[in-house]
C-alpha cells in the first residue's frame, strides 16, 4: 500500500516538474522555466548525494566539490574554446570544447578520480570525523579555486554562449530545460537500478550493520568507495549543466554553503527515497522564490522546517507523504 | 590432531592488566560439536572474535583448513568458510528476512560489483537464499522486515545467515541466548543434525543443550582452558566441579 502511495507521488512530482515549465512557456514566463531547470540540476546533484548519504549512510559534508569540479570543466573548456587558446600545446595538442558531451564526459573523469582519492582517504573514517573531512578536502579545493587566478580567481569564470548540444538550441530556455529534465531522468533510472542490484543490496547493508556486513564477507570499504565516486560522477554532471544554466562558474559553487544546500535538498525531500532530491530541491527553490522576494529572512523558516523534518520526519517530504516503508 | 579444520595454539590476548585469552590451545575436528563453556567473563566471546578475525591476537597460532589464518582479517576467513553467529542478534534491520539472508548468498556467489541486474528477481540467490529460511523453520517470514519478527525468530535468521555461507566450519555463540524452552529445545535438534555438513565451535550457557550436543567440551576459566574432554570427563572433573559447575550444581 505505501509502496504505492510511494509511487503516487512520485508520479505527481515528475509531472509537476514537466508540466510546471509548458505552463510558463505558454504564459510566456522564461523566468519560471530557468527555476525549473535550476529545481532539476540541484535534485540532479541531490541524487547523487542521495546514493552516499541516503542509502549508504554516508554524511559528506563535501559535495560542492564535485558539484563545482563539473562546473569548472565547463566553464574551463569553454573558455579555451571561445578564447581560441588551446589548454596545452606539447606534447600533444589540447582544444577547448563547447560541446556539452565531450564536457560531461571530462566533468566524469575528473570527479571520479578526485573522488577515489578523497574517498580512499575519507572512508577510513567514520561519523563526525568523515563529514569533517570531506568537508575540509572541499574546502581545499575551493581555496585552490579562488587562488588560482588563470580561471578567473575569486571572480569566476563567464560562459559568454551556452555550449551545445548536437540537434539542440541550448539557448532556447525550454530546450535547456528538457535536456537537463531528461538528464535528471537518466541519473535517477540508473540510482533506482543501482539501488535494487547486488552493489546496492551490499551498500545498505553496509549502512546499516558494518560488523554483519564483515561477518558475511563483505568488505564495506571497497563497497563506499564505488558508491562515493558514482555519486561524486552524478554531481558533478550537475554542476556541468548549473555552470551552462548561469553561464557562470565560480568558486561559489565549491564552498561548504553549497554542499551544504545539496545535503538540505536530500533531507528535506526525504533521506534514501528515489524523489526525495527532487522534491527537496523544488521545495527549496519554491520556498527561495516565494518568501525571498517579500523577505530577506526567507532562511530562517527554512532551518525552522529543516528542524521539523530531522526531529519529527526522517523521511523527509516524500516520507511524510508516502508513510513509512515496509523494507528497503 | 592433524585432521582438525580449526586448531588454535597457544592463543594469547590481554586487555590491559586482563588477560582475555592466556595460552588458549583447542581445535575443532569435522563431524563434531567442540561446546566451550565458562562462567560469565571467561573470555568465551573474545576467543570467538580471535577466531572470527574481529579481534587480533596478541601471540599464538590459529590455523583454519590446513593454513596460518593469523595474518587475515574478518572479510578474509569469513570467505575461507568461517561462519560465525552473534550472541546478541546482529542483523540489518530495514532488509526483509530473505533480503538478510541473501546478501549472505552474494558473498558465497560473488559478482558484488553487479549493478544492472535486480537482486530481488535473481533466482541464483533467492531459490537458495529461501532454502536456507526453510531449513531453520523461517520461510513464511521472509518478506517480513528483520526489526519487525520476534527475538527468537532473529535467533533462527542468525542461522539461516550462517547456513547461507555455505561454511567448513560454524563459530556460534550462545544461538539459544534468550530462546524460550521450546526453541531451545528445536535449535538442540537442528543443530545435532548439522555437525555432519560442518563442525561446530559452540558458545553456550544453555548446560542441557551442551551435555546433549557436544562430542567434546572445553572449559574456559579466566581466559585459560583448564579442562578439555567428552561430557562425562567433564562432568567428572573435580577443577571444573570447583571452577564452574560447582556453583549452581
Amino acid at each position: 500500500m505505501t509502496m504505492n502511495r510511494e509511487f503516487l507521488i512520485n508520479t505527481i512530482l515528475a509531472f509537476a516538474l514537466v508540466a510546471v515549465p509548458l505552463i510558463a512557456l505558454g504564459m510566456d514566463e522564461p523566468f519560471i522555466i530557468t527555476l525549473a531547470t535550476k529545481v532539476a540540476i540541484f535534485a540532479m546533484a541531490g541524487v547523487g548525494l542521495n546514493l552516499v548519504l541516503g542509502y549508504g549512510g554516508l554524511v559528506s559534508f563535501g559535495h560542492a566539490a564535485f558539484f563545482g569540479i563539473g562546473g569548472y570543466a565547463a566553464g574551463i573548456l569553454a573558455s579555451h574554446a571561445l578564447n581560441y587558446e588551446p589548454i596545452m600545446e606539447s606534447p600533444f595538442l589540447i582544444e577547448g570544447t563547447t560541446q556539452m558531451i565531450v564536457i560531461w564526459i571530462v566533468a566524469l573523469i575528473a570527479s571520479a578520480l578526485i573522488a577515489l582519492v578523497i574517498g580512499a582517504i575519507t572512508l577510513r573514517t567514520s561519523g563526525v570525523y568523515f563529514i569533517m573531512i570531506t568537508l575540509a578536502f572541499a574546502q581545499m579545493i575551493y581555496y585552490f579555486a579562488i587562488s588560482w587566478p588563470a580561471y578567473g580567481g575569486e571572480d569566476g569564470l563567464s560562459i559568454y554562449v551556452r555550449n551545445g548540444f548536437p540537434g539542440i538550441n541550448t539557448l532556447d530556455p525550454i530546450s535547456f530545460f528538457a535536456l537537463c529534465a531528461v538528464m535528471l531522468a537518466i541519473t535517477m533510472v540508473f540510482s533506482a537500478v543501482l539501488i535494487r542490484s547486488r552493489f546496492g543490496l551490499a551498500l545498505q547493508g553496509a549502512r546499516q550493520n558494518p560488523q554483519r556486513m564483515t561477518a558475511v564477507g563483505i568488505a564495506p570499504f571497497r563497497i563506499r568507495l564505488v558508491a562515493f565516486v558514482i555519486s561524486a560522477m552524478i554531481t558533478a554532471l550537475a554542476g556541468a549543466l548549473y555552470a551552462d544554466l548561469n553561464r557562470f562558474v565560480s568558486p561559489t559553487m565549491l564552498s561548504w554553503h553549497m554542499s551544504g544546500e545539496i545535503m538540505v535538498f536530500v533531507i528535506l525531500g526525504g533521506v534514501g527515497r528515489l524523489f526525495g532530491p527532487l522534491a527537496g530541491a523544488a521545495l527549496y527553490i519554491i520556498l527561495e522564490h516565494l518568501l525571498g522576494g517579500v523577505w530577506e529572512f526567507w532562511q530562517l523558516p527554512l532551518g525552522v522546517l529543516l528542524l521539523l523534518v530531522v526531529l519529527f520526519a526522517r523521511g523527509g517530504l516524500v516520507g511524510v507523504l508516502a508513510g513509512e516503508r515496509k523494507h528497503v | 590432531m592433524s585432521d582438525a579444520i580449526l586448531s588454535l595454539s597457544n592463543v594469547t590476548k590481554q586487555f590491559g592488566s586482563l588477560l582475555a585469552s592466556d595460552n588458549v590451545t583447542l581445535d575443532l575436528r569435522p563431524g563434531e560439536i567442540h561446546a566451550l563453556i565458562g562462567p560469565n567473563g571467561a573470555g568465551k566471546s573474545t576467543l570467538i572474535k580471535q577466531i572470527a578475525g574481529e579481534i587480533k591476537s596478541d601471540s599464538g597460532d590459529i590455523h583454519f583448513d590446513g593454513q596460518n589464518i593469523n595474518g587475515f582479517d574478518a572479510v578474509a576467513r569469513s570467505r575461507m568458510g568461517l561462519a560465525r553467529t552473534f550472541q546478541v542478534s546482529s542483523l540489518m534491520p530495514e532488509f526483509s528476512v530473505l533480503q538478510n539472508v541473501m546478501l549472505a548468498r552474494q558473498s558465497v556467489s560473488g559478482q558484488i560489483f553487479r549493478i544492472f541486474k535486480p537482486v530481488l528477481g535473481d533466482k541464483s540467490l533467492v531459490e537458495p537464499a529461501m532454502a536456507q529460511l526453510e531449513r531453520v523453520g523461517l520461510a513464511d517470514r521472509a518478506q517480513m522486515r528483520a526489526a519487525d519478527i520476534s527475538h527468537g525468530e532473529r535467533r533462527q535468521l542468525e542461522m539461516a545467515v550462517a547456513l547461507a555461507l555455505e561454511p567448513k566450519a560454524f563459530l556460534l555463540d550462545e544461538p539459544m541466548a534468550g530462546m524460550g524452552p521450546e526453541g531451545s529445545k528445536r535449535l538442540t535438534g537442528f543443530l545435532d543434525g548439522l555437525r555432519s555438513q560442518a563442525p561446530i565451535l559452540l558458545v553456550e550457557h544453555d548446560m542441557d543443550a551442551v551435555f546433549a550436543l557436544a562430542d567434546r567440551i572445553s572449559v574456559l576459566v579466566y581466559g585459560r582452558i583448564i579442562a578439555t574432554g567428552t561430557v562425562d570427563e567433564i562432568r567428572g572433573n573435580d577443577d571444573v566441579k570447583r571452577a564452574y559447575l560447582g556453583e549452581d550444581a
